[in-house]
């Protein structure tokens, strides 16, 4: 730790309770960031692509997942390191954004970091590395836009959606059904997607979980579904033609928030009060009933004598729908949320085809599913599965493929994957490297070899040898000057991604090596840490 | 490891562990395996069973659990390996899904995964031994179904059917020696339920004392109550108001009510309002003329005795799985408002007669000759809780399989035999299939035919022998041989009536077959620090 003097040669402390902190400056810092981030990278590395493996994480309560998806591992792996937490956020920061891609940009950064390691020992300045990295990125996302192709996402029903999909579906546990699936969430994203806004709303686009049968049994429902049953055990399973009831007060005698005394002084006061409450209830099913419901879904709880007052006048009810679900059940269904009894009219009613109840298995276990409904801009996808953490799994995998579809009604343009875009980008960048005078060259040239280290990977992940296969594909791709020469990871038998029809978004893309890029130039400034000792 | 030298830096928390490659997958093997071995003795007709005794402080040490039931014992199970909670995980989502081939379940995706181990020392990458298998499942998939055979639901066939799958599940548990008389009965309660699927509405009543024996159905619907004192103890021509509703003195519900009074004149009137509130509830249930009051909540002394006095036989207490119960098998509506006596004809349920009825030593009613006869009573008898618990256990799963047999209503033939076809088939595919998922085919078939061997095995017959013949009989085109596990021999399973649901197969194969996938695609296991836990 290192100690200051003042003038008489007399040290004095710096940081409050320095003896307790650790300080790492200089070159020590920049390595151990560096290795702590690139030990992130290397435990994801073998998890991209389509042969890529999965994880198995406990977290502290023991409970067991399984995934292959980039974001997932690294949050529930509970990294303490700092730098190693900027892997994490980089990570996350790509699943909100994009929502797949989350392995391979964690993996290019620790890439990235390998090489700023190697030039660090050549001694060359960390801000010289990143300002060579920001200009090799920059050169990177002008070629994959000159690469990227506009595909008709109309044509040939959809065809060119469900084949990223099936891309973004490839790598997990699921990819035996990644059509049947990657159908599933091109009609789900189709089904709520307003295509002359070029904007999808994923709020509508419900992924439920119900362990039992297998992933194939998984399907898509024109409506929502909710994990709950009707009030009373003898109101009817279904109801046609519904008016929906949308109500987030309880039926219950009213709580007012101000706290109050109602002091009973006499039997008629006592009677009176009798009276009233029962009233309550009468009005409150009344106002239900004469608004023309037929059904009514509740965010509350209802008191005994409500629930068979609401049987008695056939309207069936549901209770404790979560707060979520109500706000989803409105918009699909065109209801208006009812905070009081009083405002019930009509025109706030929603509409659905039917709401009927559903079992599963031998538990008894019911669900509630609102089909047709008024507008039916939402739509239920229900997977199922032979284990709690293979629907889990298969819930995220879904979530890519969504979000994959998402960027493609957005940005319609592609380029292709199994490491083409990478490679043609680092030939590009490397061809800028030599016109660069400045110490920067290196830099730009490392940044070349990083971005062909996804390819290499990929190849690895397949059993491919790394080194020959890259080599040949690199090869190719400036002997025909053709960008879409990548990694064969299925044994096709072609190299051509064209043919192979694995796409990718052009705006994944671009953000995973914009994001992996900003990431490793703040890693690279860090010098000096400063820590509490205990660490 | 670090090129530099330097040590590296660490990344995860404290006592948080991460494997790698070659040992996170032994770890898995390991573990799935080990709770595959474990559960494996209990498998088939002669598969034995387990004590289960928990651990912790209290009474409940001393209260132990026999049972054959695979779901039971692994859900029992405290482990700790990742690997080995996905395959309790399948196993309770089987007993969810089907209700039956819990054990079958773990058993199948442990063998799976022993046999993948294999291939991983033979250097295929798991990628690989995952193609060959998914091949491999739908392969066996598709067998499986062709086999099958379906018969109309109201056939007599069908009800054979029944019978025979019902003896089937119940021969691997303790009460195989009356399995024929389980069987029927299980049956029986089943077609009550007439297609519909709503297991609530078979009541299991144990009762310690007499023989297993001595257990029956009972077409009634009897409620483990006892009818108040002071009333009619056998009721004719019931007219039953069963009530969710508070009958004590009623309290207030609005929020802040207090009571104030001033005088003990006052305290006096409030307290004849109290009365009069709760007569004035009797009276109007009085309106509705029932011959009988069955209330979930308790109900207090007064109008206890006013209903009594009005000659109504009266019930509180009632449980609410009861009451559903009740007002299901008698057609009643569950009443907590009583405000529309004209409605009593639709809202009244009834039934021929209700008596107090004697079990053993307990006093309980029996609802007979009810208006709608879905609902029955299956009363178990046993010389111990022990053997009760597991006897209901086992009805149970007899119970779930008849159920989703009745959905399905497809068949196969038991004894090993769906599992011999299946192996047979993927053997076949093995042959045409090029590369190195070969291997994992055939992988595949060995798995599926440890399930017969291990019931051999269990039965203490060669099952080297055995399993051999049953391949040769196949191939003669036997259609429907299997294993006689009474003589240890290979036996026509049409003339030993030993069938199985067609659903539980399936759903065993698939489950089985994702988990070990799922298994086999790990090369990497984060073990996260522990949460400290506080000792209260």
């Amino acid at each position: 730790m290192s100690l200051a003097f003042d003038d008489y040669g007399r040290p004095y402390i710096i940081l409050r309770d320095q003896g307790q902190k650790k300080r790492m400056k200089g070159l020590e810092a920049y390595k151990s960031n560096i290795l702590a981030a690139k030990a992130v990278a290397n435990t994801l590395s073998s998890s991209l692509g389509p042969k890529g493996m999965d994880k198995m994480l406990v977290s502290p309560d023991g409970d067991v997942s399984v995934t292959n998806d980039g974001a997932t591992i690294v949050e529930k792996m509970e990294i303490q390191h700092p730098t190693a937490k900027l892997l994490v956020e980089l990570s996350q920061s790509q699943d909100a954004e994009i929502g797949d891609g989350t392995t391979g940009v964690v993996v290019l950064a620790g890439k990235l970091l390998e090489q700023a390691l190697t030039l660090l020992d050549k001694g060359i300045h960390p801000l010289k590395i990143s300002d060579g990295f920001d200009r090799a990125c920059d050169v990177a996302i002008k070629h994959l836009e000159t690469i990227s192709e506009e595909i008709d996402i109309q044509a040939n029903e959809h065809e060119a959606l469900i084949q990223a999909a099936c891309t973004a579906l490839g790598s997990k546990v699921v990819s035996k059904r990644k059509r049947e699936l990657g159908k599933i969430a091109v009609t789900a994203v189709l089904d709520v997607a307003d295509l002359a806004r070029r904007d999808v709303n994923l709020d509508l686009i419900k992924i439920q979980t119900k362990t039992g049968g297998s992933v194939e049994d998984t399907r898509l429902i024109s409506g929502i579904l909710i994990d709950k049953d009707m009030s009373h055990p003898q109101m009817p399973k279904e109801v046609k033609e519904a008016k929906i009831c949308l109500l987030t007060c309880p039926f219950e005698p009213p709580k007012p928030k101000t706290k109050h005394n109602i002091n009973i002084s006499s039997a008629e006061d006592y009677k009176k009060l009798y009276l009233q409450e029962q009233q309550y209830f009468v009005d409150m099913v009344k106002l239900v009933k004469d608004s023309g419901a037929n059904i009514a879904l509740c965010q509350w709880g209802f008191d005994d004598e409500a629930n068979h007052l609401l049987l008695q006048n056939e309207l069936p009810a549901v209770r404790w729908v979560s707060g979520t679900d109500v706000e989803l059940i409105a918009m699909a269904t065109g209801a208006r949320i009812i905070p009081r009894f009083q405002e019930i009219t009509p025109e706030k009613l929603g509409k659905a085809g039917s709401v009927k109840e559903v079992q599963f298995g031998t538990s008894n276990e019911r669900m509630l599913v609102i089909e047709n409904c008024q507008c039916t801009k939402a739509v239920t996808i229900l997977i199922r599965g032979g284990s709690q953490m293979i629907v889990d799994e298969a819930k995220r995998s879904i979530h890519d493929a969504i979000c994959v579809i998402r960027n493609l009604i957005k940005d319609n343009r592609i380029v292709y994957g199994g490491g083409s875009a990478e490679l043609a980008c680092a030939i590009q960048v490397l061809q800028y490297a030599d016109e660069v005078s400045s110490v920067e060259q290196y830099a730009i040239r490392s940044f070349a070899d990083a971005l062909e280290g996804i390819p290499c990977c990929l190849a690895d992940n397949c059993g491919l040898n790394p080194i020959t296969s890259v080599a040949q594909a690199k090869a190719r791709q400036l002997q025909e000057s053709n960008p879409r020469i990548g990694i064969d990871c299925m044994e096709l038998g072609t190299t051509d991604m064209k043919e192979q029809r694995i796409y990718e978004t052009l705006s994944s893309k671009k953000q995973q090596i914009q994001l992996a890029t900003q990431v490793v130039k703040m890693i690279l400034k860090i010098d000096d840490v400063i820590a509490p000792d205990d660490y | 490891m670090d090129i530099v030298g330097n040590v590296l830096p660490q990344v995860l928390k404290d006592e948080a562990t991460e494997d790698k490659g070659e040992m996170a997958r032994l770890q898995s093997f390991v573990g799935a395996i080990a709770v595959a071995d474990l559960v494996k003795t209990t498998l088939g007709p002669k598969g034995m069973d387990k004590i289960l005794k928990p651990t912790g402080p209290g009474q409940e040490m001393t209260h132990i659990t026999v049972t054959n039931d695979g779901a039971t014992i692994l859900k029992s199970m405290y482990v700790e390996n990742p690997a080995a909670k996905i395959l309790i995980e399948i196993s309770k989502t089987q007993d969810e899904e089907v209700g039956d081939g819990t054990t079958t379940v773990a058993v199948l995706a442990g063998e799976l995964l022993r046999e993948g181990e294999k291939l991983i020392q033979k250097r295929i990458h798991p990628q690989h031994v995952i193609a060959g298998w998914r091949i491999a499942r739908d392969v066996a998939l598709k067998r499986l179904r062709d086999i099958s055979s379906e018969n109309d639901i109201n056939s007599q066939e069908f009800h054979d059917d029944l019978v025979k799958i019902a003896r089937t599940t119940l021969s691997s548990k303790l009460i195989t020696s009356d399995r024929d008389y389980f069987a029927d009965l299980c049956v029986n309660a089943v077609l009550r339920l007439k297609g519909s699927s709503n297991l609530d509405y078979i009541q299991i009543i144990k009762l310690p004392g007499g023989t297993i024996r001595d257990s029956y159905l009972d077409d009634g619907f009897i409620l483990k109550k006892q009818i108040t004192i002071g009333c009619k103890r056998r009721i004719e021509n019931a007219k039953i108001l069963v009530a969710n509703t508070a009958m004590d003195y009623d309290k207030i519900k609005i929020y802040g009510t207090k009571v104030k009074v001033n005088s003990m004149d006052k305290v006096a009137e409030i307290e004849a309002a109290e009365k009069e509130k709760m007569k004035h509830k009797v009276d109007k249930i009085l309106k509705y003329q029932p011959t009988v009051f069955v209330n979930r909540q308790l109900i207090y002394n007064y109008p206890e005795q006013l209903l009594a006095d009005s000659g109504i036989t009266v019930i509180e207490h009632a449980d609410f799985e009861g009451m559903e119960r009740v007002a299901a098998a008698t057609g009643a509506e569950i009443l907590s408002t009583f405000d529309a006596p004209e409605r009593a004809a639709q809202v009244l349920g009834h039934c021929d007669l209700i008596e107090e009825i004697m079990i053993g030593e307990e006093k309980m009613i029996k609802f007979s000759g009810c208006k709608k006869n879905e609902a029955c009573t299956i009363v178990l008898r046993g010389a111990s809780t022990h053997i009760l618990d597991e006897v209901d256990r086992s009805i149970h799963d007899a119970l779930c399989v008849l159920i989703t047999t009745v959905k399905n209503k497809r068949v196969v033939w038991g004894g090993g035999n769906s599992e011999m076809q299946m192996a047979a088939a993927c053997e076949e595919e093995a042959k045409k299939v090029q590369g190195k998922q070969a291997f994992a085919i055939e992988a595949f078939a060995r798995a599926l035919r440890q399930i017969p061997t291990i019931i051999c095995d269990n039965g203490g017959y060669d099952s080297a022998e055995l399993i051999q013949n049953f391949k040769v009989e196949l191939q003669k085109g036997n259609q429907n041989c299997g294993l006689n596990m009474t003589d240890g021999t290979i036996g026509s399973m049409s003339e030993l009536g030993v069938k199985e649901c067609l659903r539980v197969k399936e759903q065993a194969l698939m489950a089985a077959s994702e988990a070990a996938e799922l298994i086999m695609r790990v090369d990497d296991i984060v073990k996260c620090a522990p949460r400290k836990r506080e000792r209260a």
